[in-house]
């Protein structure tokens, strides 16, 4: 497979009948495995570890209009101390604009900044635009960037044109990450959703993420379960590994628990750090945190005790 | 042929719907004489915690209901219990004319709560005379979620500690009684169709003591009722539990008398003051 990699993306046709080439998805086994992954009991001690990995996994996300200077700053002290002895989130995630802000609250804190561009969260609008979106967000201090795909070309069959702004979105990054949304649920189907990941992994994506958290259904089980098939299937191929977000839609502790245990049992444990996982989440921490108290203090925890946001 | 009868299964009733416990479990429950009467479930603590969950999530619109429209409520809970009034006097058990006073005597008390509803407020609340040129109003609020142990009484000591914590925008997780907890499902029966938004009720039957302690800890409870606790150290453990939070704890001395005057110390016992102070003249 690793010679005809090389190649793949030569010509439009070539691509597509790579991406075409592709096994399909079954439906209905991969939704039965995510849900039967998704029975593992996790408990005690062992919970406990998951919790503070999934707290150390999270891109905390503020993604409104109404965002502010000062919510974002919130946000981050948040990130960096997000409650008792709890260990440190990944990264924040804000929109362009606000990367100055970010950068200057986490400076020195390990805390990364990532930043949304490229005309998110619909991705309509030129190739010019995009890339000058993404440059800005670098010259902002951003040290990831989370493009979205052109689904409307994905969609009609034009991989060439998606698979190209990748690449001039990856070139503008620089150093930074470069995370590509798929935007799952706008993809219809599992077939489409392993070809997207292809495409993005083979146009030079360092993560691939579900979805904006802007369209239902957002990060299901069954497509980061997909997703991580095809991490772990290009790194065979390739010896390259790809950092996978599932994003929207992941608000307990269980759904993070769950996806835990699914990249434990589809991608492997070289996957279980937040370099190479991570959850794309706002009100999860949240419910992390009380979970976390709750298995400290043996009490159930109360919403009351912790920040809004 | 002859027929088969259709037995009903006794469930919990946690957020508008009767679920099972996730627990799976049961115990049997017996009439004052020892028969067996029906299997009732046996909720766990993740029942509690579920049962908070749909009471908080209950709380906001039925605290920001009028009062008006929860005293119709109420009300129409009375009614739908009048309608139903043979069924409970059978489930009481006992004499039948002392069921069906029993019977009578909770809906007179639901109807006498309805009507507190939107008169609370001017008897708990003031306008209060301040050294200033100021309107100073004290005017009583919800506490939250109110976790009330019930008493053995199976239908009007239940109906007597659950109207008073709902009637002014409380929302409650009941612990039913533990040897007679089957009246508690069949007044569900009644609250879920009466307009009574799903969990602002929520009945939990099984131990008292499995559940309460869960229910006394818990931070997301803003109060409890511990009126039918027996065991003196169940109720000091859930009284010290409580203070964690600062819970409204209501722990009578001694066993109520149902039969007699309410009073509104149990409505005022899960209300909080909110003063708000008004410049005159503008």
């Amino acid at each position: 497979m690793t010679t005809s990699l090389a190649d793949v993306a030569s010509s439009d046709s070539a691509l597509r009948a790579f991406l075409h080439g592709l096994p399909g998805v079954d439906r209905v086994g991969a939704d039965q495995r995510a849900a039967m992954l998704g029975t593992r009991s996790i408990k005690t001690t062992a919970k406990a570890q998951a919790i503070d990995l999934a707290i150390s996994m999270v891109d905390l996300t503020t993604l409104e209009g109404a965002d502010t200077d000062g919510k974002v700053r919130a946000m981050c002290a948040k990130a960096v101390r997000p409650g008792g002895d709890a260990p440190s989130v990944a990264a924040v995630c804000v929109y362009p604009d606000l990367v100055a802000v970010a950068v200057e609250a986490l400076k020195g804190t390990g805390v990364k900044v990532a930043s949304v561009a490229t005309a998110f969260p619909s991705g309509r609008t030129s190739l010019e635009v995009k890339v000058s979106d993404t440059t800005l967000a670098v010259a902002a201090g951003a040290d990831e960037i989370d493009m979205v795909i052109d689904r409307g070309a994905f969609l009609a069959g034009h991989y060439m044109k998606v698979y190209e702004q990748i690449v001039a979105v990856k070139a503008a990054c620089g150093s930074a990450h470069l995370k590509v949304i798929l935007e799952t649920g706008e993809l219809a189907t599992y077939d489409n959703v392993r070809r997207a990941s292809w495409l993005a992994m083979l146009a030079g994506a360092d993560f691939i993420k579900t979805s904006t958290g802007k369209v239902a259904p957002a990060a299901t089980p069954p497509v980061t379960l997909i997703m991580l098939e095809a991490v772990r299937d290009f790194r065979d191929a390739t010896g390259r590994q790809i950092g996978v977000k599932p994003a929207g839609g992941i608000r307990s502790t269980k759904d993070a628990i769950k996806n835990l245990v699914l990249v434990n049992e589809t991608a492997g444990d070289d996957w279980l750090t937040p370099e190479w996982f991570r959850l794309g989440a706002s009100s999860l921490l949240n419910d992390l945190l009380m979970q976390r108290q709750k298995l400290a203090t043996g009490r159930y925890a109360g919403p009351d005790y912790f920040t809004l946001d | 042929m002859s027929r088969l009868s259709v037995r009903k299964t006794y469930k919990l009733y946690i957020g508008g719907a009767f679920p099972r416990s996730e627990s799976g479990r049961s115990y049997p429950v017996t009439s004052a004489k020892g028969d067996f009467l029906a299997n009732a479930s046996r909720a766990s603590r993740k029942d509690a915690r579920d049962a908070v969950v749909a009471a908080r999530k209950a709380f906001p619109g039925w605290s920001g209901a009028t009062a008006y429209n929860r005293g119709q409520i109420l009300y129409r809970i009375a009614e739908m219990l009048e309608g139903r009034r043979a069924q409970f006097a059978d489930e009481l058990g006992g004499g039948k004319r002392a069921a069906l006073e029993q019977v009578d005597a909770t809906v007179d008390r639901l109807v006498w709560y309805a009507g507190w509803s939107d008169k609370i407020a001017s008897v708990h609340g003031a306008a209060n005379p301040v050294a200033g040129p100021y309107f100073n109003l004290s005017t009583p609020e919800p506490t939250g979620v109110v976790a009330v142990v019930a008493p053995a009484d199976p239908l009007l000591g239940l109906v007597s500690v659950v109207a008073p914590a709902i009637v002014t925008g409380n929302t409650c997780v009941v612990v039913a009684s533990e040897p007679s907890p089957l009246g508690a499902i069949t007044l569900s029966e009644v609250l879920a169709t009466s307009d009574l938004p799903g969990g602002v009720v929520n009945v939990l039957t099984g131990r008292q003591s499995e559940l309460a302690p869960w229910l006394a800890a818990h931070m997301d409870v803003n109060a409890i009722d511990l009126t039918g606790v027996a065991d003196a150290d169940l109720a000091l453990s859930c009284e010290q539990a409580a203070a964690e939070n600062l819970k409204r704890v209501l722990r009578p001395a001694a066993a109520p008398d149902w039969a007699a005057d309410p009073g509104i110390g149990r409505m005022t016992a899960f209300l909080e003051t909110k003063t708000v102070w008004h410049p005159v003249g503008i």
